[in-house]
């Protein structure tokens, strides 16, 4: 009895991929270079770093390995649990304000009005300039110009700098980060609004729904994709501050406005590096676990852009 | 930073929706017009929105007009009075104390090498993950990219810091070295969507006129990704010359510093010389800003094509 051909087939049963095209080499070139060039430059220094975080390294010389001494410590240093709370309230409110506003102004762009262009154009500017260069002009407004003005109509909470304020220099810093990270937000939302059909609008209008009511009822879950996407992007960034902090308080009043991201920095100048590359591998899980939250909390809520 | 630091969520490659990244949508521009011919515009709404421009309009006025005061008028403190006589020298002295020519020559070097590698990198990358896409090792390789868009700088910052002191580039060279390392997972994932939408039929007959798989990418997928390529380049350019974080840490010779770096020499020294701060704060935004007002439809377009690409 002549035996059959075998065909192996696997637990699935599915015939294995014994006939399959062969995967040209050329395209393993084409891929090693960005493999190379990623995996040296961030996650083996990511790894590197947290290995240190279990040492005592202070970023030359000698070493040893302590444990989590370094961790245990973290979540009693004052410095470091209040640079938690200013980055984690400073990105949950400035993500509020950005999205608010740029949905806003995304609906009025998107609306019948003159020179949308125009103002389309004037609204996205922000988007180009540099965060750091742009805070150094909104310093000056802030701690001299609006001070200034103040004095002169005799409004007595803002004659003082409010940079210069430990309990007001944060909205200052939310402000400008919103100014310049709104057109990003806003031309998401413009694309997202562009892409509901008009006809929608026209059948709630004609069945008497209101402006606000269209805009719950059909617009918002229409676009609640987009919502999601530059509420999970704006706060992984928004977590990351650095840029308009330092141009505008330094960190200070005191430590008042310090971030997450300058103490981490300052382990380089200040002699505790594996400390704060603790305090890195706590942030890094911190900044994963709320992209997820965010997902998780919205998802089944909202359709995929 | 975080500029529409924009990195969008879950870019890959969907079988299920092969017209996700359609190339021929039509500009969102043209949309608008369209929807806008129903009724009349809004006067209302119009000069709201105007009055809402100005948050953007006068902080860039005060610039211009701060810059252009002499210093005893600068020192006065009134920012919105506008400049009167007209005085140009804050230039030269700005141009001077940050070595201008210097430093715009040090982040236009930066910026270009960081958008010509991260467009080169990704796109061959993206190609190869693209049409192996049913090989788990090119499938993984996507994966193992995309998992680090939760990993930011301030997080491997310390040891990128040591590390490429210890490589020797701790320089200008090594910011743009990380600035295409930060920028390949977006770019890749970009690329790799916009590939799904080419259909292979063009490859597949090249391939049987004897075109090797290097030379079907140059001659027809690399013209195809054209509309991507400014996004993916628009996105790099931004992230690369506007960035402080990355220059100010990693470039250990003040005298090689970006544009946005040097101008912290007027935060302590010049403190009071605002008309010279303010001067060079212009030159260093002035670039982006006239680059975007004459492209400013290109830019738009380009940015919102990456930001719809979910």
């Amino acid at each position: 009895m002549p035996v059959p051909a075998r065909v192996d087939r696997g637990v699935t049963g599915v015939p294995r991929r014994t006939g399959r095209r062969r995967v040209e080499p050329v395209f393993h070139w084409f891929l090693l270079p960005t493999l190379l060039l990623f995996t040296v430059l961030v996650p083996l220094p990511a790894l590197v770093g947290i290995f240190y975080s279990f040492t005592d390294y202070v970023g030359f010389g000698r070493w040893s390995f302590t444990g989590v001494t370094n961790y245990r410590a973290l979540f009693t240093d004052p410095a470091v649990l209040d640079a938690y709370k200013f980055t984690l309230g400073f990105a949950v409110v400035t993500v509020i304000v950005t999205q608010v506003v740029a949905l806003a102004l995304a609906l009025g762009l998107t609306s019948r009005i003159r020179f949308a262009t125009a103002l389309r154009t004037v609204f996205v500017v922000p988007m180009v300039i540099s965060a750091i260069v742009i805070s150094y002009v909104f310093n000056y407004l802030f701690s001299t110009t609006l001070p200034d003005l103040a004095t002169s109509v005799g409004f007595g909470p803002l004659e003082q700098s409010v940079l210069g304020d430990p309990h007001l220099a944060w909205i200052a810093i939310v402000l400008v980060t919103a100014w310049q990270t709104v057109p990003g937000s806003l031309l998401i939302y413009i694309a997202g609004l562009l892409s509901v059909p008009g006809e929608l609008y026209e059948a709630a209008a004609l069945d008497g729904a209101s402006p606000w009511r269209r805009f719950r009822s059909v617009t918002l879950p229409l676009i609640a994709g987009f919502v999601l996407i530059n509420t999970v992007l704006g706060v992984k960034g928004y977590l990351n501050a650095y840029d308009v902090i330092v141009a505008l308080t330094g960190g200070g009043p005191g430590t008042s406005t310090s971030s997450v991201a300058m103490r981490v920095f300052s382990g380089y100048t200040g002699g505790d590096y594996a400390y704060q590359m603790a305090n890195a591998a706590v942030f890094f899980v911190l900044t994963v676990l709320v992209s997820l939250l965010q997902v998780l909390a919205t998802r089944g809520r909202s359709p995929r852009p | 930073m975080t500029a529409p630091t924009g990195t969008p969520g879950p870019v890959l490659p969907d079988p299920e929706r092969p017209d996700a990244a359609r190339p021929d949508r039509p500009a969102p521009a043209t949309r608008t017009r369209r929807r806008r011919r129903i009724g009349a515009p809004s006067l209302p709404l119009t000069l709201a929105l105007a009055a809402a421009a100005l948050t953007v309009v006068v902080p860039l006025y005060v610039t211009v007009a701060m810059a252009l005061k002499t210093p005893a008028q600068a020192a006065d403190g009134n920012a919105f009075a506008p400049p009167w006589p007209l005085d140009g020298h804050s230039f030269v002295t700005a141009w001077r104390l940050t070595r201008f020519p210097v430093s715009f020559a040090v982040s236009l070097g930066v910026a270009a090498a960081t958008v010509l590698g991260t467009l080169l990198l990704s796109s061959l990358a993206a190609y190869a993950i693209a049409r192996n896409w049913d090989r788990r090792r090119f499938r993984w390789s996507a994966y193992y990219l995309l998992a680090a868009m939760f990993l930011p700088f301030p997080v491997v910052a310390l040891p990128q810091i040591k590390l490429t002191a210890l490589l020797g580039i701790d320089n200008p060279l090594g910011v743009a070295l990380l600035h295409i390392a930060f920028q390949l997972s977006f770019s890749v994932l970009l690329y790799s969507a916009y590939l799904r939408s080419i259909p292979p039929e063009l490859e597949e007959n090249a391939r049987i006129d004897g075109a090797t798989t290097g030379q079907i990418f140059r001659r027809i997928v690399l013209p195809l990704l054209g509309p991507m390529n400014a996004t993916v380049g628009i996105f790099a350019f931004l992230a690369s010359w506007n960035d402080f974080m990355m220059p100010s840490l990693i470039t250990a010779d003040p005298a090689q510093q970006t544009l946005p770096v040097v101008q912290y020499i007027f935060q302590s020294k010049f403190g009071t010389d605002y008309n010279t701060a303010f001067a060079s704060y212009l030159m260093a935004m002035a670039p982006t800003v006239l680059v975007y007002l004459f492209a400013q439809r290109w830019v738009i377009s380009g940015v919102t094509r990456g930001a719809v690409k979910q």
